[in-house]
């Protein structure tokens, strides 16, 4: 595929960027956080009732609970009442043009290969109106997936125009009391997306949460639902390599998906908000809550995710699988540098019989960061002939990083075979000296072998995707060695 | 004309612990000429060939090696290897989940650029790839493989020679090529170092055995014992050595 094509292709999938809701008063909005400013985000999004006293109880039930610190993540208090629940992004002086944007910036959008055009727009010089004359190719292949009953829009879109879907499914995999962020989420979420795929359809493309540029437009307590009926298929893509520096430090998502009988969803990540400096300074803290329930027979579902950016990260995509002979799969590659945390991993819920999990996380620490994978293979009595195969490795680059991994197990069922590998290396000297000796740089070389280690989830992300997932990977460990 | 390489008064060793372990050794190597280095187990072989190569555990203490007009110490490790030194290695390692193919794009295009020249898109690499591949006798299927994991002894030798192939290096240094080679595969390195020598470039073997010597018919032999050159001469020397041991030779 071309590169225009490619990006024609991100760019059909646009339909967020028109949901979205654009109010210049939301800057009025006061900081913190209480029923009537929850009232009234439910109001400028003229909600129904339901969910505002939806959104109410999650609040209330909110102001019972207390942030988590199980994770070993270290980060001070973080002050709920000092951040705007409500707020358009933060009117910034406009560069006049790609000379003004800051250079390290550039040459990383020059390292991903993303073309000038679309530079000046990520760079905020010109507005993406500008760079492609979109509404012609958007509304064609919205039709043509409306065509076969597909929706897929913003989720405050769903909220007025279906209903009776967002009111069924919502929480319903996801509920308000799972956690302290959801908790927060569910109170005071603002946008996100919601995908239908109706029973019998097989998604004809790819659809992407949003085209890289409107990236900087996700909220930061974003909200996805997709639901696939029987005998339906979607491959979804979520995020963007280019580097989203965001202004908001606490992101808080939930991503909740429905699977019913013989349905697949594969769900693909990639993650790269700002990870704060070398020093640790600055940085987004990510803590997201991503479930999907397999509810019908032989369902499937398929997380793999890429985790370069965030000073903090705290997810865990879990897979509940409840159908008889349904299957959950994630994959995982979590690359930190510098002083990030990342606290990541998986849950795979085997409630009915025969049902498969596999896990294969592959985690790089370099620099002075600090990585843990935490992930629960849970075996209920009823999961008869339940099996889970998990692999979780670990690469070290240099000496003052470190690595964790906390597999936890719950077996009620004497049926269940359950297999967990794990191993910890470093890149060695020989692997370097053998790249270097035929004349690969000593940067290279690393991108290359921590590619080679992160294969076998590279190529469960779709071509595209996985090509400049490839490049970011080597971009996040520059300056790793020497 | 100036020499290929030229090492001059050379005093060397691990850079850890300073153990010296080259003491003196001169050697000058022109192009187009095969030079063998036999020696005890022990003396200091790899050492050199790893010193030439540039790997960081190794530092020079005094002396001097120059290679193609450049002062060596100058040059890093992927500089050197792009200016022309190739090292097929005694145990060559193996890169999980990296494909021969994707390697060898790399390598390739490393030294393009070093070069000067434009890289090799992926289409133009698999050609030249393709066209090397078949001349040595490797299969399509081993250039899928991640490299060097699960090969066998054989199989490593001719990668190297496949890599030494498409890099054309003004210098290739041979350490240990017969090491776990049976007589078949190591007529078929041989045949391969043999189809790449010529004129403008120059062979250096570090080898225990004769055999070697029989297929890839060397213009100078050097004994080398205790960190340097003991003697040199031609083939029959290593006749010599094959019939009498190193002990001769160490005595004298």
């Amino acid at each position: 595929m071309t590169e225009q094509a490619e990006l024609l292709k991100e760019l059909e999938n646009q339909k967020y960027k028109y949901g979205f809701v654009t109010d210049i008063e939301a800057d009025t909005v006061p900081r913190g956080l209480n029923e009537d400013i929850i009232c009234l985000i439910s109001a400028k999004k003229q909600e129904p009732a339901w969910l505002l006293e939806w959104r109410l109880k999650a609040y209330r039930h909110w102001q019972t609970m207390s942030e988590p610190h199980w994770a070993k993540l270290e980060f001070e208090p973080i002050n709920y009442q000092n951040l705007f629940y409500y707020a358009a992004p933060k009117q910034k002086i406009k560069p006049q043009s790609l000379a003004e944007v800051d250079k390290n910036l550039l040459e990383t959008y020059d390292k991903l290969g993303i073309p000038l055009k679309e530079q000046e727009a990520l760079a905020g010089v010109v507005a993406v109106d500008a760079v492609f004359d979109s509404v012609s190719v958007a509304t064609t292949y919205r039709a043509q997936l409306a065509e076969k009953g597909i929706i897929f829009c913003s989720i405050s879109e769903a909220i007025k125009e279906h209903p009776e879907l967002v009111q069924k499914y919502l929480g319903s995999v996801v509920p308000y009391t799972d956690n302290f962020y959801a908790c927060l989420n569910s109170a005071v979420f603002t946008d996100g997306s919601f995908v239908y795929i109706p029973k019998g359809v097989r998604c004809p493309m790819e659809l992407s949460t949003y085209f890289r540029i409107n990236a900087k437009n996700t909220g930061q307590f974003e909200r996805t639902l997709i639901v696939a009926e029987d005998d339906s298929y979607v491959s979804y893509l979520e995020g963007c390599t280019a580097p989203q520096r965001d202004e908001n430090q606490l992101h808080a998502a939930i991503v909740e998906i429905v699977v019913l009988n013989n349905a697949e969803v594969k769900y693909s990540t990639v993650q790269n908000w700002y990870p704060g400096d070398e020093y640790g300074n600055g940085g987004v803290y990510n803590f997201v809550t991503k479930r999907a329930a397999c509810r019908g027979q032989n369902a499937k579902i398929s997380w793999t995710q890429v985790e370069t950016g965030s000073a903090i990260t705290w997810k865990y995509p879990s897979c509940v699988l409840q159908g008889d002979n349904s299957i959950g799969e994630f994959y995982s590659v979590a690359i930190t540098h510098h002083h990030q945390q990342a606290d990541t991993g998986t849950k795979m819920i085997h409630i009915g019989k025969n049902t498969r999990s596999k896990i294969i996380s592959k985690g790089i620490s370099a620099g002075h960061s600090n990585q843990t994978y935490r992930g629960l293979v849970d075996v209920a009595a009823k999961a008869s002939n339940a099996r889970n195969f998990s692999q979780c490795d670990s690469l070290l680059i240099g000496n003052k990083c470190g690595s964790h991994t906390v597999p936890y197990i719950r077996n009620r069922n004497k049926s269940a075979i359950l297999e967990h590998e794990a191993t910890t290396s470093k890149i060695s000297d020989e692997q370097l000296f053998y790249c270097q000796q035929r004349g690969i740089g000593e940067e290279e070389a690393i991108g290359l072998i921590v590619n080679g280690f992160c294969k076998e989830v590279m190529q469960n992300l779709p071509m595209e995707f996985a090509i400049e997932a490839a490049k970011l990977i080597n971009i996040s460990l520059e300056g790793s060695v020497g | 004309m100036t020499a290929l390489l030229q090492i001059k008064d050379l005093y060397a060793g691990v850079a850890e612990n300073k153990k010296e372990i080259i003491k003196g050794l001169n050697l000058t190597i022109n192009a187009g000429e095969v030079h063998a280095i036999m020696g005890p187990n022990g003396a200091g072989k790899s050492t050199l060939s790893y010193l030439l190569a540039g790997k960081s555990d190794y530092e020079i203490t005094s002396g001097k090696i120059d290679f193609d007009g450049k002062d060596l110490s100058e040059l890093t490790t992927s500089e050197r290897a792009n200016a022309g030194i190739f090292l097929s290695m005694q145990y060559p390692v193996a890169i999980p989940g990296v494909s021969v193919s994707s390697f060898l794009k790399h390598a390739v295009n490393a030294k393009r650029k070093y070069a000067g020249l434009p890289e090799l898109d992926a289409a133009e690499f698999l050609k030249v790839l393709r066209t090397a591949a078949k001349e040595l006798g490797v299969s399509a299927e081993m250039l899928k493989r991640e490299i060097n994991v699960g090969f066998s002894g054989g199989e490593k030798k001719r990668l190297e020679i496949l890599q030494m192939r498409l890099l054309e290096p003004k210098l290739a240094i041979l350490d240990e090529a017969d090491s776990g080679l049976d007589i078949d595969a190591l007529r078929i390195v041989a045949e391969g170092v043999n189809r790449l020598h010529n004129k403008d470039n120059a062979l250096l073997i570090i080898t225990h055995h004769l055999d070697l010597l029989n297929l890839i018919e060397p213009d100078f032999v050097h004994i080398y014992a205790d960190g340097h050159i003991v003697r040199s001469g031609d083939k029959s020397l290593a006749e010599a050595l094959e019939k009498d041991g190193y002990k001769s030779f160490l005595e004298a």
